[in-house]
């Protein structure tokens, strides 16, 4: 069927709540507005204001009440609207909801699932923009999606919600939007591995979320030049697919890391670590980054396309890095 | 609304009013053990003892039942105590010893116990104010009549967690019983030079929460209003709010050096020791007798002492188990 990744995620949330009771969704204006990027657009009508709950703009409120409603017993779906403001819940998220397993020795559990938007190019300004799931992603007890597909779009509410641990799903604002074909019985997908959504021989390039359309856009022009580059999907920032990424890298010997977030520290950072830790002899060139520029993103549209990557940039860093001789 | 509640006495129930003291006297000792284990360095850390407030959680834990829920602070080891976690695995906590009731993971800042619904031992100031208003929103989704208890300091009343959680108790009605210690003093910095506002139950009561204070001192007059409010919570009645005016003798850690507040002040308080006020009208009113009060030392003595022996029979949790519990061991279907 002809479907949209936001109506595959509304699918998702919809296919939660009748399956489970103890599900709700709880965020700004996931209610009688019908969600901030109409995610949850008619299932107010369909659930009522219980289960499709209306929030005060209180971040660090509403996320401690969805962390102790899942300590309660129920499987809280928490909207926050976007990543920069999960920074207003950031002690529960990581003072709590990140911790209280370990802290209590194995006692509580927390079956938390947090949805929120990420990313730029939608011309929004610096604090509605960046991309912080590496900061994310560098906490232990979380699990960090970033679905790229339809397929993650639809699959992976489910499962996050039957993981007895907090899961952060993130949403990149620019692939609501994205059209294509879904299976009629698509459902419930794994959340721990990475994909390959391209094979090829010459060079992996890594990416994640709202980037992967940008870089399978590179593969096409690459593959044009005679490049063969296998396109990796992480899918989950943490805990990483180690052995997907090291055997990309073993079968091409070469990588580009494709990361919306700003180079130094970030989980692009992680990666080629990793790969340079694991698989240096696989290497015949370095690790190659293709990440924002290290600014607060800007409003003029030109401005925010030249701090982003993009397929012209991802396409630069992989021919330079199949030019290396190693 | 707002009051203050009519001083509480010693009658009515005798045996009652003994076991309250016995319960102040609990928490007492084990903390006197605590502040002697740490200057031994048996235990580490921070260690923060609620003596001199014991009032406040020997009344509240009073008024609730094994099916409610108690949220507390970093300063909790009483409220862990009388919610029932044992003083062996309190201590044993402390040790670091995997006998602990945490394994040794949270420490003394850091104590929880599935068993009696003691969710903690938060020692991030107002962390632990959403979580029970989510455990609360569990409650009522799911039809149950039970009461969360959240225990936290006037500190936390300068917090953003503070208004966003009461706005939000109130706002879905929820069955929260916010407990307010009002000990005057956030590590330093007394209540006046931290808050335009210093009466709380009247900031509480701007939420529209039914909003009560008590002598936090008197443990009679905390147990008396503590169960008015789980009364009408438990009855419907959405959130309710004590202040509870208490002291703390003690510094505010075992590293403060209390230069903020005079000795002379400290002493005025400790005229007003909640254990030597109720077992001084117990014995007026011919409740106590010497045979009373000794009979509750000696098990109080007794307590501690196995407490102390059971955590210094305590072993250490393998270093191999260091990851476990970050995720859990049913990872996701």
């Amino acid at each position: 069927m002809k479907t949209t990744y936001r109506e595959a995620m509304r699918a998702a949330i919809r296919d939660a709540l009748q399956r489970d009771d103890r599900v709700f969704l709880m965020g700004e204006d996931v209610g009688a507005y019908g969600g901030c990027f109409a995610v949850s657009l008619g299932l107010f009508e369909e659930f009522g204001p219980e289960r499709i709950r209306d929030t005060p703009l209180s971040e660090s409120g509403f996320v401690g009440a969805g962390i102790g409603a899942a300590l309660g017993g129920m499987r809280p779906i928490v909207e926050i609207m976007t990543v920069n403001f999960s920074l207003l819940a950031l002690d529960q998220l990581v003072n709590n909801a990140a911790t209280l397993l370990h802290m209590s020795g194995g006692q509580f559990n927390v079956p938390l699932v947090i949805r929120m938007t990420t990313g730029a190019g939608r011309q929004l300004g610096a604090q509605h923009s960046h991309s912080l799931e590496g900061w994310y992603a560098h906490i232990p007890g979380l699990r960090i999606l970033t679905p790229a597909t339809l397929e993650d779009a639809r699959g992976m509410l489910w499962t996050a919600l039957e993981d007895p641990d907090p899961v952060l799903i993130f949403e990149h604002g620019t692939l609501y939007n994205v059209a294509g074909e879904l299976a009629d019985d698509a459902g419930p997908v794994d959340i721990s591995t990475a994909a390959v959504r391209r094979p090829g021989k010459d060079i992996s390039i890594i990416t994640y979320g709202g980037t992967l359309p940008a870089v399978l856009d590179a593969a096409t022009r690459l593959a044009g030049d005679g490049i063969d580059a296998e396109v990796l999907d992480l899918r989950v920032l943490r805990p990483l697919d180690d052995a997907a990424i090291l055997g990309s890298v073993a079968k091409t010997h070469r990588a580009v890391v494709v990361d919306e977030g700003w180079r130094s520290g970030s989980i692009s950072a992680e990666l080629s670590a990793r790969i340079t830790e694991n698989a240096f002899f696989d290497l015949d060139a370095p690790v190659g980054r293709v990440c924002s520029a290290e600014v607060p993103l800007p409003y003029a549209k030109h401005l925010e396309l030249a701090a982003l990557p993009t397929a012209e940039r991802i396409v630069a860093a992989a021919r330079e890095a199949v030019g290396a001789r190693g | 609304m707002t009051g203050t509640s009519a001083r509480g006495t010693a009658s009515g129930d005798s045996d009652h009013t003994r076991h309250l003291l016995h319960q102040m006297l609990r928490v007492r000792r084990l903390e006197e053990q605590c502040v002697e284990l740490y200057s031994a360095a048996k235990i580490r850390g921070f260690l923060h003892v609620y003596i001199g407030e014991e009032a406040v959680a020997a009344g509240v834990m009073a008024t609730l039942g094994p099916d409610d829920a108690v949220v507390a602070t970093y300063r909790e080891h009483g409220h862990a105590l009388l919610r029932g976690v044992p003083a062996g695995a309190i201590l044993a906590e402390m040790y670091g010893y995997v006998e602990g009731c945490c394994r040794g993971r949270g420490g003394s800042m850091h104590l929880f116990d599935a068993a009696t619904r003691f969710y903690g031992g938060n020692a991030i100031v107002a962390g632990g104010l959403p979580l029970a208003v989510g455990l609360a929103l569990a409650d009522k989704m799911s039809g149950r009549s039970r009461v969360t208890a959240c225990f936290f300091g006037e500190g936390a009343v300068a917090e953003g967690e503070f208004h966003e959680s009461l706005n939000l108790a109130a706002l879905w009605q929820l069955p929260v019983l916010f407990c307010c210690e009002n000990n005057l003093y956030a590590m330093g910095t007394a209540l006046a030079r931290s808050e335009s506002q210093t009466d709380i139950a009247l900031k509480a009561a701007g939420y529209e929460i039914a909003s009560w204070s008590a002598d936090g001192m008197d443990v009679l007059a905390v147990e008396e209003t503590a169960r008015r409010a789980v009364d009408a919570v438990r009855a419907g009645g959405g959130p309710h709010f004590l202040e509870l005016r208490t002291y703390r003798f003690r510094a505010h850690s075992m590293f403060d050096p209390e230069r903020y507040r005079d000795k002379a002040e400290v002493s005025r308080w400790m005229e007003r020791d909640p254990i030597d006020k109720l077992r001084n009208a117990l014995e007026a009113a011919g409740q106590l007798t010497d045979k009373d009060w000794k009979s509750i030392q000696q098990d109080v003595e007794a307590e501690v002492k196995a407490a102390v022996e059971f955590a210094e029979a305590g072993t250490l949790e393998p270093v191999e188990d260091l990851t476990r519990f970050v995720y859990s061991e049913r990872g996701p279907q």
